[in-house]
């Protein structure tokens, strides 16, 4: 009797956990529905509309006339786009763009984050300033930037003039390249890139600043006790127990970084407008939409960029991944 | 004390060299990520002619202080000022819109991502973040092609939606994370007395959650304040529903003066600024949450 009683709980305790189940199932699917709507109707679907539309020759003039889906496929939007040396060309900045902005950031924010790492008054105040870069609007920073290097009124070229024996004010942002002389020997240099590339970085190193503070304060002390304990200098202790412990939220910050600034277009576009050897991606794909309003060329170009950002993200993953099991 | 710590060994000068190094380094990024900030303030309050004459002076006497830039800033269109006050009212309402419906939808997909298993979760939570794998102007031109032919590209709404869905993932990812640290036991025990789904989601886990969704908010109200591609994209044509981001990017025309454009900017940074202040904590703790492991 007992027994039975006991098999008859169980029973009906395993069709509870069933029921249970679906219930939560049929839950979880109808709360996560409207976010899934959202991402289905304003971001999948555009990339797939964008996807055929960079195999039709389409003007936005022709656009209230043109039945979007039914046009001629073609792939002559690609053509000529490996033929464009303008193309090649913003695609080669990209990439020189997203790598040492990436770079820049990080050196940035990792020196940062170990300056402010021990307790010190005003500690609280420092680590707010540093993160303003990165919260102010960049319509506002951007402009800033360009009042402080302007070669007219710009604070920078001033300081330069007057008190660093400039002969003349730098354009920063106008001239495609110029030459330095150190120790006699001139080298040339492209301004405007370079101009972009520490605006970039100062602009996004409060991220990385973050994300390494954060660990480091997670970090247990009690390694680099020991390492202190047994006379390590404060190098060693960086470069053999800090630094370690660190390659992964930098690794993180690094994938992260390099998408969002290989993406980019409004530091680009509000510094320079993509002038003086400046031209990303981005900001070629927007004066395609819109100056040219060719929409067949600018999807084209869009593509491309996904895909080679997809092919970089795998080939890093894989390099990581293998690097992993190495270890 | 180990031999090897005496006056010149390499301890010795390497920690010497950080503690002088340490206040120099501190100095030094506190140089670069305020004095920008404070020029702009200083430009936006001297007369152009002063900059001018002396763009290297960094102190503005009391009586040089100006505020007609400002004047010509926020002054209406029609008299003959550059209309920002509409647009801060057109920024405010964009932002709070879109803090508004994306949090609605992204607490109930944040709360079932994290607590519920249904088929297709892993898969979901990784689909929502590939959002942010692609550059925002390739989402731009079908969108822009789209609402053209709808006619209705220039419609604030229309924005709020697009913002919506560039600012879902990251919200969802911040308050799921939180939703993962509420004890289930919470939970349960409504449960046992009864509750529904919906009551606990209501009852319990929302009230917990207030800091975390609170943080979240914030962070979409950012975003959305100062976003611009979009802004420039769907609103350039029609005047009156401009950003302040986009306002500010359209003032730098040949005729406007720096010290306008610097009082643009700091009508456009200064909500941004204050709002950060209130909530630093809460914000940069939602945004790093389990980053400390690692």
């Amino acid at each position: 009797m007992a027994v039975e009683l006991q098999a008859g709980s169980a029973k009906r305790g395993r069709r509870a956990q069933a029921t249970r189940a679906r219930r939560d199932s049929r839950a979880g699917m109808a709360l996560v529905s409207p976010t899934f709507i959202v991402v289905l109707v304003m971001v999948i679907l555009p990339v797939l509309w964008a996807l055929a539309l960079s195999f039709q020759r389409i003007r936005l003039i022709q656009l209230r006339q043109l039945d979007l889906f039914g046009g001629e496929y073609t792939l002559r939007n690609y053509e000529r786009l490996l033929s464009d040396s303008g193309f090649l060309e913003a695609a080669r900045t990209t990439l020189i763009y997203s790598v040492f902005g990436t770079l820049g950031a990080i050196a940035l924010g990792l020196i940062a984050a170990l300056l402010v790492r021990s307790s010190f008054r005003g500690r609280g105040l420092v680590r707010g300033a540093m993160l303003l870069p990165y919260i102010a609007p960049v319509v506002a920073v951007t402009f800033i930037w360009r009042v402080l290097l302007s070669p007219q009124l710009g604070f920078v070229n001033a300081v330069g003039t007057d008190v660093l024996g400039w002969n003349s004010p730098i354009p920063f942002l106008s001239q495609e390249s110029g030459t330095i002389t150190l120790f006699g020997l001139s080298l040339g240099v492209p301004t405007a890139l370079l101009a972009v590339l520490a605006f970039e970085a100062w602009h996004s190193f409060p991220f990385a600043f973050l994300f390494i503070l954060a660990r480091l304060q997670g970090m247990p002390g009690d390694i680099e006790e020991a390492a202190r304990v047994d006379g390590a200098t404060p190098t060693q202790i960086f470069r053999h127990i800090i630094l370690p412990q660190l390659a992964s939220v930098i690794a993180l910050i690094a994938v992260l970084r390099f998408i969002f600034t290989f993406n980019a277009f409004d530091e680009i576009y509000l510094l320079t407008n993509g002038a003086a050897g400046t031209e990303v991606l981005a900001t070629q794909i927007y004066s395609l939409l819109t100056a040219r309003s060719d929409v067949g060329s600018s999807a084209a170009v869009a593509m491309f960029m996904a895909a080679a950002l997809a092919v970089l993200l795998l080939v890093y993953l894989k390099f990581f991944a293998e690097k992993d099991r190495m270890q | 004390m180990t031999p090897s710590r005496s006056r010149w060994s390499r301890y010795a000068i390497e920690t010497r060299a950080l503690r002088l190094l340490r206040p120099l380094g501190i100095a030094f990024f506190l140089l670069i990520t305020v004095f920008p900030f404070y020029y702009m303030i200083l430009l936006s309050m001297r007369d152009l002619s002063a900059v001018i004459e002396s763009p290297g002076s960094i102190v503005v006497g009391l009586s040089e202080i100006s505020t007609d830039a400002y004047a010509r800033v926020l002054r209406p269109t029609d008299d003959g000022g550059e209309g920002f006050v509409r647009l801060l009212f057109n920024s405010l309402g964009l932002a709070v819109g879109t803090v508004i419906v994306t949090l609605a939808v992204s607490i109930l997909g944040a709360y079932a991502v994290a607590r519920l298993q249904f088929f297709g979760r892993r898969p979901i939570g990784f689909l929502f973040l590939s959002v942010y794998l692609f550059p925002p102007i390739l989402l731009a031109i079908p969108l822009f092609v789209a609402f053209s032919r709808l006619g209705l590209r220039g419609e604030l709404p229309v924005l709020v939606i697009v913002y919506v869905a560039q600012t879902l993932p990251i919200s969802v990812y911040m308050l799921r994370n939180y939703f993962e640290t509420v004890p289930v036991s919470l939970e349960e025990a409504a449960e046992v007395d009864g509750a529904t789904r919906l009551q606990i989601i209501r009852k319990v886990s929302l009230p917990l959650a207030v800091p975390a969704i609170a943080a979240t908010g914030l962070f979409v109200f950012m975003i959305a304040w100062n976003e611009f591609l979009f802004a420039l994209l769907f609103l350039v044509e029609e005047r009156s529903n401009w950003t302040v981001s986009l306002g500010v990017s359209q003032l730098q025309t040949i005729e406007t003066p720096a010290t306008t454009l610097m009082a643009g900017s700091v009508i456009l940074t200064v909500p941004i600024i204050v709002l950060f202040l209130f909530a630093e904590r809460l914000m940069t703790e939602g945004l790093t949450r389990g980053a400390e492991k690692g």
